[in-house]
């Protein structure tokens, strides 16, 4: 497998969270614990075993492509942090 | 009062909804201050739903849960309630539609009575990961209710709903039920649908009831089980109604006792009360006979890469813009990072981040795909147990409920839901009753602890049955009265 470290500064990173000094030790710390427990699955001879992607049956769902009412839109709106008009209102995100 | 009873007397008019709401607000207002299982009360909606059950009982109509108090765990929609998975990303987040599970319930007469406490974002298992509030175990009110459906548990122990919604991906129904005296029930993965469920970790997620006896469970999965268009994982088969084939005894039943699974690890009284336990079920006309899951103890290893992977996918969708929370910042990016630093806890956090890692170059296949062969191996385990047996029996938990701040160690709460992960893992339908009562070290008064019984896939009818005929035979539950404060449930 692999070792029991974690770059837990590149991972926030890409998880899209800002950690402060002390969380990025302590979660070091905690997750590397973690990872060492599920090294365990090392253990088991899993060479010739497919991986479970649905436990239960999995099929194809398909549907008529038609019009249905959807949910109203002034009331999804106001569940947004901030909104202008018919929009999500977001930060700039192109450089002028 | 149970639920099969009030809803029983509703219909007949002997009661109305509205004076069972008014007498359930009333418990709420005199024991969820020691209590804490609910975040939200919905006096106004729960007196209107109320009113409208009794308009229909008027009119004739026969609604099978008619005024039933329920508590909604905060991780499913209710339209026009404030709904925030015990987060503070969505502290403030009302829901613009209704889940299905929730809907068909009030459908058939039941009242909403308040949206229930959990871990946040249901990842926990003592209710100690809300980032909103603090929930007591109404059986000490110095111990966790357990979780992460600890609020619905709590709720329906103290009197202040009948039946609780919970969802379950590890265990967040079964350990909560085990320790606040309660049957909390997890059918098959796909029965129930999700749609309106905020999701954690799709592939185990599954909602299910908390009862005080299982006829109620019974009535309750009746309702919300069956297809759902708007749910694609929700499964199109027909259903077997359960609540009408509780069973008396347990003749021509093979019950599994799992080799692997030695009660003697959880000390002398748990010991001695499982092994009862599996002698009650013996009495009842079960054989008995061994079966073996070799894999089951590589399951908490597998579900904390699986369940985490999951999460770190569903909840990229915490992003600031669409709900809830935002935290400004230099430019889009530092928007994201704040606000998912301010609006997440650390458990979350904790997931996500282990999630993320697993599921990155360089890992994905050392961590996320050996783990969903893993997951294939305990699943064989369950069909070729299975082949021996109509029904396995086990521990629900590792212990009775603990105090507050006992599991401050993230993995000794993982280890909470060691019994409960294989059948998740599994997608099989497992349920939690109460076998009785103990008094562990440091404890003053009697903790209950819960039975877990597993059926194979879709055998809810047989798993139901079976567990009311254990019921009937053994009242653990009736033993000791829920102690809060003053007022009793």
């Amino acid at each position: 497998m692999t070792p029991d470290t974690i770059d837990i500064r590149y991972v926030a990173t890409l998880a899209r969270i800002a950690l402060t000094d002390d969380e990025i030790e302590r979660f070091s710390k905690e997750l590397g614990e973690l990872l060492g427990h599920v090294r365990a699955l090392e253990e088991l001879d899993t060479a010739s075993v497919p991986a479970t992607a649905q436990v239960v049956e999995s099929r194809n769902v398909l549907r008529e492509d038609v019009e249905r009412p959807c949910l109203d839109r002034e009331v999804v709106l106001d569940g947004a942090p901030q909104r202008q008009g018919g929009f999500f209102r977001v930060p700039r995100i192109i450089a002028e | 009062m149970n639920a099969a009873e009030i809803a029983r007397d509703v219909s007949a008019g002997r009661v109305s909804a509205a004076e069972i709401t008014a007498a359930t607000l009333a418990q709420v207002q005199a024991v969820d201050g020691d209590v804490g299982a609910y975040l939200t009360v919905l006096g106004e909606i729960a007196r209107s739903s109320a009113a409208r059950v009794d308009e229909r009982i008027g009119a004739g109509e026969r609604l099978a849960l008619a005024g039933v108090p329920i508590a909604v765990k905060d991780n499913m929609c209710l339209e026009g309630a404030r709904t925030t998975c015990a987060s503070k990303i969505l502290e403030h987040w009302i829901a613009p539609y209704t889940a299905t599970a929730v809907a068909r319930l009030l459908e058939a007469g039941a009242i909403p009575i308040g949206k229930a406490n959990c871990d946040e974002f249901a990842m926990g298992s003592s209710c100690e990961n809300s980032a909103l509030g603090v929930t007591r175990n109404p059986y000490d009110l110095a111990r966790v209710p357990g979780g992460s459906s600890g609020g619905s548990a709590a709720a329906v122990a103290a009197g202040e709903a009948a039946i609780g919604l919970g969802s379950d991906t590890g265990g967040s129904i079964r350990e909560p039920a085990a320790f606040c005296n309660l049957v909390g029930f997890k059918p098959t993965y796909g029965r129930v649908s999700r749609y309106g469920l905020i999701a954690f970790a799709s592939s185990l997620d599954q909602i299910g009831p908390l009862a005080r006896t299982v006829e109620d469970a019974a009535l309750a999965y009746d309702i919300m089980a069956g297809y759902d268009p708007m749910d694609a994982t929700s499964l199109d088969r027909p259903v077997e109604r359960t609540a009408d084939s509780l069973r008396a005894d347990l003749a021509g039943l093979r019950v599994g006792i799992v080799r692997e699974f030695d009660t003697k690890a959880l000390g002398e009284r748990s010991d001695a009360l499982y092994r009862e336990a599996y002698r009650d079920l013996e009495r009842l006309g079960a054989e008995l006979v061994e079966v073996s899951l070799p894999t089951a103890n590589y399951g908490l290893a597998t579900y904390y890469l699986i369940a985490p992977a999951e999460c770190s996918s569903n909840l990229a969708r915490f992003d600031g813009v669409r709900y809830g929370l935002r935290v400004e910042g230099a430019d889009v990016r530092a928007m994201y990072d704040n606000t998912r630093a301010a609006g997440f806890g650390p458990e979350v956090k904790r997931r996500i981040l282990i999630g993320t890692h697993a599921l990155s170059s360089g890992y994905y296949d050392a961590y996320y795909v050996r783990a969903q062969k893993a997951r294939t191996l305990i699943a064989r385990d369950f069909e070729r147990a299975f082949a021996q047996c109509d029904l396995i029996a086990c521990p629900a938990a590792s212990c009775p409920a603990f105090a507050f701040a006992a599991k401050s160690d993230p993995y000794s709460m993982y280890l909470m839901d060691y019994y409960t992960i294989p059948m998740s893992l599994a997608g099989l339908p497992a349920l939690s009753v109460p076998c009785g009562w103990t008094t562990p070290e440091g404890a003053t008064l009697p903790l209950p602890i819960g039975l877990q019984l597993c059926a194979p896939l879709f055998g809810e009818k047989l798993l139901l049955g079976a567990a009311a005929a254990y019921e009937r035979a053994t009242n653990h539950a009736l033993a000791h009265p829920a102690q809060i404060g003053p007022v009793r449930a």
